[in-house]
């Protein structure tokens, strides 16, 4: 996989298989993220990426192949080490999954309380430390239900990162955002992944703003890695399914109409 | 023949998938609940917390339907009683009819259109916004964190909403039997007091108001948890919560009455 493989990888992706029941919703996937990089996962609603999201999470575990986090195997992990693992992963939900019962400030306290012995006063200054970088210390004492969406995402933004994360997966952080909170949002990524020395996966299919954003890119379509490379080389891509999907032409490879049977036909049948 | 034997084999299917199977989800999930309230119960405020919303906020609807029931007791009861000649036993009347069976009954029944459907809309809801899985990938097991405390208010609430229930009704009792209708005070209050037994009547009163206790959180908590996660699936868990756990309620109080009164 070219020069990307050369830098030290914190999470690599070999042969995995996965699938409920019956359905096979990731084929052989393989794929590396380095160390210090934003890398996209884009594709399709429901091509999987979500999927392998909640797999290299350690919530889902592979049918076959390997994930490895820091080196570690996390399909393998006994509970406790999986938890250990996971206080060094940061996740933002496609909503913000916000605590609805807590103020801002306890959501992004939540995890120190938890997870730490810290008097609480250290917590204060540390939760207002987090919502500082978000923008949001001022609404610390708001209810998420009095949070705008693109509020609310980015108090989940600041909870994702109370414990400085090696590593931040974010699903779908674009969506149904309006142009400047999503702009606001970009940018965080970018900025406290290199402020922080973390190391992120961004799934999406918001193609602008990640293509703006990432070091590098997985395509996937239909549970496979299709294409993958630098925004450059997405760009230029000359595979006809990728120009669709970066282009948003309504009609290609993936069809405008779900498989039906002659159109002629369905009208005039009685 | 074939027929019959599909329909069989179907009405096989529907019982082993939606009863059989979601019976020993069930078992499961109580028995992670339980192995999980070790850690919960060290951080009692989060019971505390539930408990508020769980009992505190039930006390109107429990208060208010003791003093009806009771005061309906006592119109009912004085107007047997007077047919031969006892009316002065209406307190022991009211005071066992709502210690042995109305109070725990009526209010595990109050309970869980009350709190029960609550714990489970709520609960559903955090796992349809991705609550629960936040939780999980932040290291912290929903079960310990959400679920424990919910199941552990019910089951300590539930008591004490029971014998409030008892005890508003038995004042509704003395209302209407007493002040309105005028039966002897002394006798009222000095009969009920010798015919009431601690052990007999009161102690196994609240034997059941804590088993309807632990049924109602325990259905509440496991329908909310597995909820489907959207608007459909919670509202139909919450219905299910409230259908479940008043069958469990009536059917459990005949079991527990058939233990515990036989003989007598």
């Amino acid at each position: 996989m070219r020069d990307i493989v050369q830098a030290s990888n914190l999470v690599e992706v070999e042969n995995v298989y996965f699938g409920y029941d019956q359905r096979e919703i990731l084929k052989n996937i393989n794929l590396v993220v380095p160390k210090g990089r934003v890398v996209a996962i884009m594709g399709l609603s429901g091509c999987g990426k979500t999927t392998l999201l909640r797999l290299i999470g350690g919530a889902l575990v592979p049918d076959r192949g390997e994930i490895r986090v820091a080196g570690r195997v996390v399909n393998k992990l006994a509970a406790d080490e999986l938890l250990a693992l996971r206080r060094k992963m940061g996740m933002l939900f496609q909503f913000g999954a916000l605590f609805t019962d807590m103020s801002s400030f306890d959501n992004v306290a939540f995890q120190m309380r938890e997870h730490t012995k810290l008097s609480e006063p250290l917590i204060r200054n540390l939760a207002l430390l987090k919502l500082q970088a978000v923008g949001l210390r001022g609404a610390a004492d708001l209810m998420p239900s009095e949070l705008s969406g693109g509020m609310a995402r980015r108090v989940a933004l600041a909870r994702s990162i109370a414990l400085d994360p090696m590593l931040m997966m974010y699903d779908e952080p674009f969506t149904g955002l309006d142009p400047i909170s999503l702009g606001v949002i970009g940018q965080l990524i970018r900025r406290l992944n290199d402020s922080l020395g973390a190391t992120s996966i961004v799934v999406t299919h918001d193609v602008a703003e990640a293509l703006e954003l990432v070091d590098y890119v997985y395509y996937m379509a239909a549970g496979k890695v299709e294409f993958h490379g630098t925004p450059a080389e997405v760009r230029a891509a000359g595979l006809p399914s990728l120009r669709q999907f970066v282009y948003g032409e309504p009609d290609g490879p993936v069809p405008f109409h779900f498989p039906a049977p002659e159109y002629r036909q369905d009208l005039l049948a009685q | 023949m074939t027929r019959i034997a599909d329909l069989m084999r179907a009405l096989g299917a529907r019982i082993v998938n939606n009863w059989i199977w979601r019976l020993g989800f069930a078992c499961r999930f109580l028995w992670l609940t339980l192995r999980e309230s070790g850690p919960s119960f060290r951080r009692f405020h989060l019971t505390i917390r539930e408990i508020y919303f769980a009992g505190v906020l039930s006390l109107i609807i429990i208060l208010v339907s003791g003093l009806f029931v009771g005061m309906v007791l006592g119109l009912q009861g004085y107007d047997t009683l007077v047919r031969y000649g006892s009316s002065e036993a209406l307190g022991v009347l009211v005071s066992l009819s709502l210690e042995r069976e109305l109070g725990p009954v009526v209010a595990g029944l109050l309970f869980a259109r009350r709190a029960g459907s609550a714990i489970t809309a709520e609960v559903g809801l955090m796992k349809a916004t991705e609550q629960l899985s936040a939780m999980e990938m932040m290291a912290v097991d929903p079960i310990a964190r959400v679920v424990a405390p919910r199941f552990w208010a019910g089951v300590i609430s539930m008591p004490l909403l029971a014998a409030l229930f008892s005890a508003m009704g038995v004042f509704g009792g003395y209302l209407v039997g007493v002040q309105l209708i005028g039966v002897d005070e002394g006798s009222f209050w000095s009969q009920m007091q010798a015919a009431v037994d601690f052990r007999e009547d009161i102690l196994n009163g609240v034997i059941k108001s804590f088993v309807f206790g632990i049924a109602v959180s325990w259905i509440a908590v496991y329908e909310g948890y597995d909820a489907p996660p959207t608007a459909e699936g919670v509202s139909g868990a919450t219905t299910r919560t409230v259908v479940t756990s008043s069958l469990a309620i009536l059917a459990l109080d005949f079991v527990l009455t058939a233990l515990m009164f036989r003989g007598q």
